[in-house]
């Protein structure tokens, strides 16, 4: 299988059916991986649209040198009732990296991300039934998603 | 078992948790010699203070390698922090740790 087309056919979400076909995976670990955290990624995608600019602080570098391991932080602490902190990488093959739900704890997460190539990355926060985004570029320049 | 680093740690009545967890976190992307690497990386993590669930995190393959994380949770030197996960394998892992 060539690369481009197989990376082609996991953007538009079937690449579980060319794994199979290719007999690479096993359905059950397949169908463990993505079922329903793309269900919570394409959520995440659509309130990213919708979302206004948010009042809290979002740190990631402008430049990764290594997409592999790109550090985060968002801090929402002084928001109150924060419920939901999530990372999305728009140009990632998985665009949500992870979704935090919270409760009791500060708004506040920090943690590291791969990224494949250069995107805009939304920090989304959660409080009191309202998402709010702030967005920042990231380039990368050795990608980290495999390949 | 893969290993888990927790260490909370409290001062002016936040505890701050750094974890970190030993997992290599293969997307099922990424090729080696020609195969693909199966996918395996966390998809569920839970952190507790005393007991109580402070943080529930669905995770994707795009986390880095051995993730780390960190959380903010209102509290004081000596409560009990634990952190469960479980992977897309069913494998979990957990520890527990008193803030210090």
């Amino acid at each position: 299988m060539k690369r481009r087309l197989f990376l082609k056919s996991a953007m538009a979400g079937s690449a579980v059916a060319t794994a199979v076909g290719a007999g690479l995976l096993t359905p059950s670990m397949v169908f463990a991986n993505s079922a329903d955290f793309k269900a919570v990624s394409d959520a995440a995608g659509a309130s990213a649209a919708g979302a206004g600019k948010g009042s809290f602080k979002f740190k990631a570098p402008k430049i990764a040198e290594n997409g592999a391991v790109v550090p985060m932080t968002v801090d929402a602490s002084k928001m109150d009732g924060v419920t939901n902190i999530s990372f999305y990488v728009v140009n990632n093959g998985t665009p949500l990296a992870a979704s935090f739900n919270l409760s009791g704890a500060q708004g506040y997460v920090s943690t590291r991300i791969k990224m494949g190539k250069t995107s805009p990355v939304d920090a989304l926060v959660t409080a009191g039934g309202t998402t709010t985004k702030v967005s920042q570029e990231v380039k990368v320049t050795i990608g980290g998603c495999g390949g | 078992m893969a290993k888990i680093k927790l260490k909370p740690k409290a001062r002016k009545g936040v505890i701050g948790i750094k974890c970190l967890i030993k997992h290599p976190m293969e997307t099922g992307l990424r090729k080696k010699k020609g195969k693909l690497v199966a996918a395996n990386h966390i998809v569920h993590m839970v952190v507790s203070h005393n007991g109580n669930k402070i943080v529930d995190a669905d995770i994707g393959s795009s986390i880095s390698k051995d993730p780390y994380f960190k959380f903010n949770v209102a509290g004081a030197k000596g409560d009990t922090i634990e952190l469960k996960y479980k992977d897309n394998k069913g494998k979990t892992g957990s520890k527990t740790a008193k803030s210090k």
